[in-house]
């Protein structure tokens, strides 16, 4: 097992390597001169020239490049155009906050879609299979800042349960208040994606030849469920959430946005509107290292529930 | 052996039956209505017997398993009538009061022994749950349980194996497992749905003969599925024929197999081929067609030699090697490697059959893709109607395949599903530029005739054919280009019984009109008796025994062309107790080491023609 | 001469019983009625259209629903609903135009990397994996925003998202399929590479890329929103759904309309799709297709 996750994290290497470079090329994409579109039309030639340096825009692409990348591997992700201050500090300060909310969704989504997806699939066509089926659509069918504002519509401005914007306090109460809807939110939109796939895991190791045996050996129902059919279906059902980690990625910055609430969708916006596109550039690899660490995770975890995996290598 | 059946008789008659089927009929809902699947099945088991319940697809064989065992799913099927288990209706039972049935008083085990286990729970578990759902056991008493029934079924290194996953278990001994996790709480009765279809002949001959032992020693019943005649005749006592959802006969399997009434019954019989049968006959012969419905048996003709002894040989093969690399560890080095092919060499002449026979990992399918090039030998020498087929360009390799040509396994698997016949038979003519396309209709539909299909089904498209005629459109398809050979890569292997026959009566006949020359790969020993000219049997990579066919039948050399032989159910009940005494072992695997050296080999010649290793 | 045996059809894709299971399942009804209305809306657009969506009227600014304005008005005086029929040409434009593009340089891609496999296959398999490690949002976010949003760029920017999925989506039936022994007999029928993919693997993924297809544009319609809330949507004063909520979300407190009918018809637009590319999926799948 330990051998397979050193394999795992070796090779993940090559991969966050090519996505640096990506966020190179990206970040290049800019048509015409980046220090002006950072600084404005009327900025002075000295300015522009100063930033060009900082940013190493004189130099030649591959010499670029390089630097780029040994900056980045060292941690180095470079100053705000706006603060002054290192990407990465600013990206810590708030990074607690988007971890706390990712976490808060992953752990609705998980308790009540995998419940969900059970009942749908052992209630097969019947009248909760089919609302359950419906609300998940309906449910991966917002777009994250929707259903957020909707939400924020109904609960905070009509209800006023909670409040408008979310502020992490010291108060536990008034912080897990100010938690609930973007969590809620994020969570429920996790749900349908995991009761969905849950759904359809069960459905398909429900079909197989060995849920057949264990019904021939006189194993109660449930105990099907549980021991046989459950095991085998989490497989899947760890691969699809670890893929849509990135969606929900995407969602809660749309999420943080909505809610005015503290985290890497702020800076984002921020970098947006002033064109600090070396805040943009830490955040997209801030963003896709964690994406690359959650594969990681997956592939461990799927490792470790099906023991045919680190016994074939 | 007469005394003893004749005793067996009297046993039953004295005692009630263990399972009594009455107008058994089971339906499946098929879009608003329903379609009748089995129809009015009524038979007994007896206790201590062993019931064959023999068919081929279609005919219910399964399904009237299933429905036995209640199996099928409630909202999409309905089953009528009455199953008896001493006395008590199944049929009539509450779910719950069924599930103690199961497992208990009636066990089964399936056809898929590499599906029929969950992947992720170690064997011993598994097995022991068999115990802990219908007993109050504790969990040290169910393992030291599931220990002894393990060695029962001969699964050496118990305690070990106990706690390892299904991959880790070879087909036959998953199989092995499935029989213990079966007979754990001592049932009545064994339904064993197909249990050996699956397996390699040794390893089903094997286990054939540890239900039979076993059988014997817990006194139970077995209810056996299966279309394979020689096993029916070689296990039962007494034998249900069943054609599409009707049983068509029921019988002592002596009286069936010799004097079997029913049309389709000996329909059946015919088609089977019969290891040792051949008389002394050289040439292959055709398969006696009876008709299913009428019984009329349809006139033998004769076969002529078409063997071109005095010309070269089509094709010359010497000194083949094919390895795959396996590859593991962080940077994919090369750890070791499949000998999949070692050194294999043999000529076949126009309008031969040669045969190409061994189990699984044995290497005939990688030499009959080798020579086609649809895969890269190693090294070796290929001479196909004069080409080099190691030293071809790309282009003179295209023009060679109209020389050879292969057909494959899986009928359902060698038609592309989103074209009609008539465009998947055209294809090859006019990618090879022979010619326009009406002439390519035309010779499309000269050679869907002598198939045994019809022009008109051009515009069809492969689900609507039955698998046997999808095997004849491949076969057309590969005439279309006037191959001199054609590879069949156990081409009717996976086809019923009675289309098998038709089939390898097709082959027979298209070699006769157009001299063809067949590379006949297969498995099946009693098939290839049948249609070859000249045999050769493959072992781990390597050919250890090659000649005319009635010497390597008849007078087989090699030590594993006789295990082989051994191996093979033959249907003639009178050989029902004889016991095979095989070893437990593997079907060993041709893996290698880098560093492993094939040793080199000596053959012999022991008559004209007929070469052995000497090992 | 008629084989023994029973020539039933097999569970395979009959043309016909795709058709067939897709008229059975109400969902699919609903999702294509409700697709069909919104692409007629969008069409129709100029014609239904009560307003001018750009025509300010400024006595009328913030105005509730009414019989006068459906939907109400915005911060401008623009008719909501007609903003929204305009709005719709926009996101449907950018969606459709976005997956086509990301579906054929995607599925060319994976057929291409599994039937060729090897060193090949490993690269581009990499790279299709380096670009799934950036949330679509964020990629998408980044190619506007270094671009410049425009309708154009943002269909290149959805499609660069969007390209990657389609070559994982293609590749593993084409690896399935590779397996299968009808391709081995084209190989050793002699046919090329190009016509083996285009002529035999192509045709048998296709109702497996299609099903994506539906799913992803809805996935696009979403992302093109969500750009415009954010501000990297097509430039004001066009009417996008998104551009319309984000405008409407400062005066969320008073005018709940502004957020309210753009919501709705994203939503309703998204939902159609998915219930269309969830109807196709569970007709073409074997198992499902008897399920109503």
């Amino acid at each position: 097992m330990t051998s397979y996750v050193t394999r795992r994290l070796l090779l993940a290497i090559p991969t966050l390597l090519a996505m640096l470079t990506v966020v190179f090329i990206l970040v290049r994409l800019v048509p015409g001169d980046a220090a002006v579109a950072m600084l404005g039309d009327r900025a002075s030639a000295e300015a522009l020239a100063a930033l060009r340096a900082q940013l190493g825009l004189d130099q030649p692409l591959p010499v670029q490049y390089l630097r780029f990348m040994s900056d980045m591997v060292t941690g180095n992700f470079g100053l705000s155009a706006v603060s002054g201050r290192a990407v990465l500090s600013e990206v810590a300060v708030v990074l607690p906050y988007t971890l706390e909310l990712t976490a808060a969704a992953m752990i609705i989504g998980i308790a009540l879609g995998i419940p969900l997806g059970i009942v749908a699939a052992i209630r097969r066509n019947k009248w909760p299979d089919y609302a359950s089926r419906l609300l998940s659509l309906v449910g991966l069918s917002f777009p994250g800042f929707v259903s957020a504002i909707l939400m924020l519509l109904a609960f905070a401005v009509w209800l006023q349960w909670f409040p408008v914007m979310s502020r992490p306090t010291a108060n536990p109460i008034d912080h897990l208040r100010s938690l609930a809807l973007p969590a809620l939110n994020l969570g429920l939109i996790m749900t349908a994606y995991i009761a969905r796939v849950t759904r359809s895991s069960m459905l398909d190791v429900m079909g197989e030849d060995f849920i057949r045996t264990a019904r021939a050996k006189g194993v109660k129902t449930r105990s099907i469920i549980i021991r046989h059919a459950l095991g085998n279906a989490l497989i899947p059902i760890v691969t699809v959430v670890g893929l849509n980690f990135g969606t929900m990625i995407g969602n809660s910055v749309l999420v943080e946005i909505v809610f005015t609430r503290p985290g890497l969708g702020k800076l984002i916006l921020g970098a947006l509107q002033s064109r600090d596109y070396t805040m943009l550039q830490g955040l997209m690899v801030v963003f896709a290292t964690f994406v690359v660490l959650v594969n990681i995770v997956t592939d461990v975890i799927y490792a470790a529930v099906d023991p045919r995996v680190s016994y074939a290598k | 052996m007469n005394q003893m059946t004749d005793q067996i008789h009297r046993d039953d008659a004295s005692r009630s039956a263990i399972l009594s089927i009455r107008n058994l009929t089971t339906s499946f809902r098929a879009g608003d209505g329903w379609t009748t699947v089995v129809r009015n099945i009524s038979f007994d088991v007896a206790p201590k017997e062993t019931v064959a319940i023999v068919g081929e697809s279609g005919s219910g064989k399964s399904v009237t398993s299933l429905s036995i065992m209640r199996l099928l799913s409630k909202a999409s099927s309905r089953i009528e009538g009455q199953v008896l288990l001493s006395g008590k209706d199944l049929l009539r039972l509450p779910e719950e009061e069924m599930r103690q049935v199961r497992g208990n008083d009636i066990s089964m085990i399936f056809q898929e022994p590499m599906t029929s286990l969950n992947p992720i729970l170690p064997v011993g578990k598994q097995i022991a749950e068999a115990l802990t759902v219908h007993q109050n056991i504790s969990a040290e008493d169910a393992k030291r349980k599931v220990l002894s029934l393990l060695d029962k079924v001969r699964i050496p290194n118990a305690k070990i194996r106990f706690d390892e996953y299904p991959h880790q278990f070879s087909g036959g001994m998953r199989q092995r497992v499935m029989i213990a996790m079966a007979l754990a709480s001592k049932p009545k009765l064994l339904i064993a749905d197909e249990p050996t279809t699956a397996l390699d002949v040794t390893i089903q001959g094997q286990i054939l003969d540890l239900i039979k032992e076993l059988q014997n020693e817990e006194g139970m019943s077995v209810l056996f599925i299966t279309h394979d005649m020689g096993v029916v005749a070689e296990i039962a006592d007494r034998t249900i024929v069943m054609y599409r959802g009707d049983q068509v006969e029921t019988g002592q399997t002596e009286e069936i197999f010799h004097r079997g009434k029913h049309p389709y019954t000996r329909a059946l019989l015919s088609a089977v081929p019969k290891l040792g049968a051949m008389g002394g006959s050289q040439l292959p012969m055709r398969f006696p067609i009876v008709d299913p419905e009428s019984g009329e048996v349809k006139p033998q003709i004769e076969v002529r030699d078409t063997v071109a002894k005095d010309k070269a040989p089509i094709v010359e093969v010497k000194d083949l090697i094919a390895r795959f690399a396996i590859r593991s560890g962080i940077f994919g080095r090369t750890t070791a490697a499949v000998h999949a092919v070692e050194k294999v060499s043999f000529n076949l002449y126009e309008g031969e059959t040669l045969s190409l026979v061994g189990e699984s990992g044995c290497g005939k399918s990688t030499t009959g893709r080798s020579i086609t090039r649809l895969t890269d030998p190693k090294s070796g020498r290929i001479t196909v109607d004069g080409y080099d087929m190691m030293k071809l360009d790309r282009r003179a390799l295209r023009k060679v395949r109209q020389s050879i040509q292969i057909i494959f396994q899986d009928p359902y698997a060698s038609l592309n599903p989103r074209m009609n016949i008539g465009s998947a038979l055209i294809e090859p003519f006019i990618q090879h530029g022979l010619g326009r396309k009406a002439q390519a209709r035309d010779k499309a539909a000269s050679i869907l005739e002598k198939v045994g299909l019809s022009a008109e089904m051009m515009n069809r498209y492969p689900h609507e054919f039955s698998g046997g005629q999808r095997q004849r459109v491949a076969i057309a398809r590969a005439l279309m280009l006037d191959p001199k050979v054609i590879v069949a890569d156990e081409a009717v292997s996976a086809l019923d019984v009675s289309v098998k026959a038709q089939v390898c009566n097709l082959l027979l006949d298209l070699q006769q009109s157009f001299n063809l020359a067949f590379l006949f790969i297969s498995h099946d020993m009693a098939v290839v008796e049948r249609v070859s000219h000249r045999v050769a049997v493959m072992y781990l990579g390597e050919i250890v025994e090659i000649g005319p066919r009635a010497g390597v039948f008849g007078n087989p050399q090699h030590a594993y062309t006789r295990k082989l032989m051994s191996a093979v159910p033959v249907p003639d009940p009178a050989r029902r107790l004889i016991k095979r005494n095989s070893q437990i072992d593997e079907i060993k695997s041709p893996v290698r080491s880098i560093d492993y050296v094939p040793p080199q080999r000596k053959y012999v010649e022991v008559s004209p023609g007929h070469i052995v290793r000497a090992d | 001469m008629t084989d023994i045996t029973l020539a039933s059809a097999t569970p395979e894709k009959a043309p016909n019983a795709v058709f067939n299971a897709l008229r059975r399942n109400r969902l699919s009804w609903i999702g294509i009625g409700l697709l069909l209305l919104i692409v007629l809306a969008a069409a129709f657009a100029p014609m239904i259209a009560p307003y001018d969506p750009l025509k300010q009227n400024i006595l009328h600014r913030l105005s509730a629903p009414s019989a006068q304005f459906w939907f109400g008005t915005d911060s401008f005086g623009r008719d909501v609903l007609s903003r929204l029929l305009y709005g719709a040409r926009i996101s449907l434009a950018i969606g459709f135009l976005s997956v086509m593009i990301a579906m054929a340089v995607g599925s060319a891609l994976g057929i291409l990397a599994g039937y060729i496999g090897g060193l090949f296959d490993q690269i581009v398999m990499g790279f299709v994996d380096v670009m799934l490690s950036f949330p679509t949002l964020l990629l998408g976010l980044m190619v506007a925003a270094m671009l410049g949003a425009s309708f154009e760029n943002l269909i290149i920017a959805i499609a660069i998202t969007e390209t990657a999925p389609f070559a994982r989506v293609a590749r593993g039936p084409t690896i399935a399929i590779k397996r299968r022994d009808f391709i081995d007999a084209a190989k050793s029928l002699g046919f090329t590479p190009v016509r083996i993919m285009g002529v035999h693997i192509l045709p048998n993924i296709l109702s497996d890329i299609v099903v994506v297809a539906s799913l992803w544009m809805a996935s696009a319609i979403r992302t093109e929103a969500s750009l415009a809330f954010i501000g990297l949507g097509v430039a004001p004063p066009a009417a996008t759904w998104g551009g319309m909520i984000r405008e409407g979300f400062e005066n969320i407190l008073s005018a709940w309309w502004l957020v309210l009918f753009p919501s709705v018809a994203i939503l309703l637009t998204v939902l159609a799709l998915n219930l269309l590319g969830d109807a196709l999926r569970d007709a073409i799948d074997p198992k499902t297709r008897n399920e109503r």
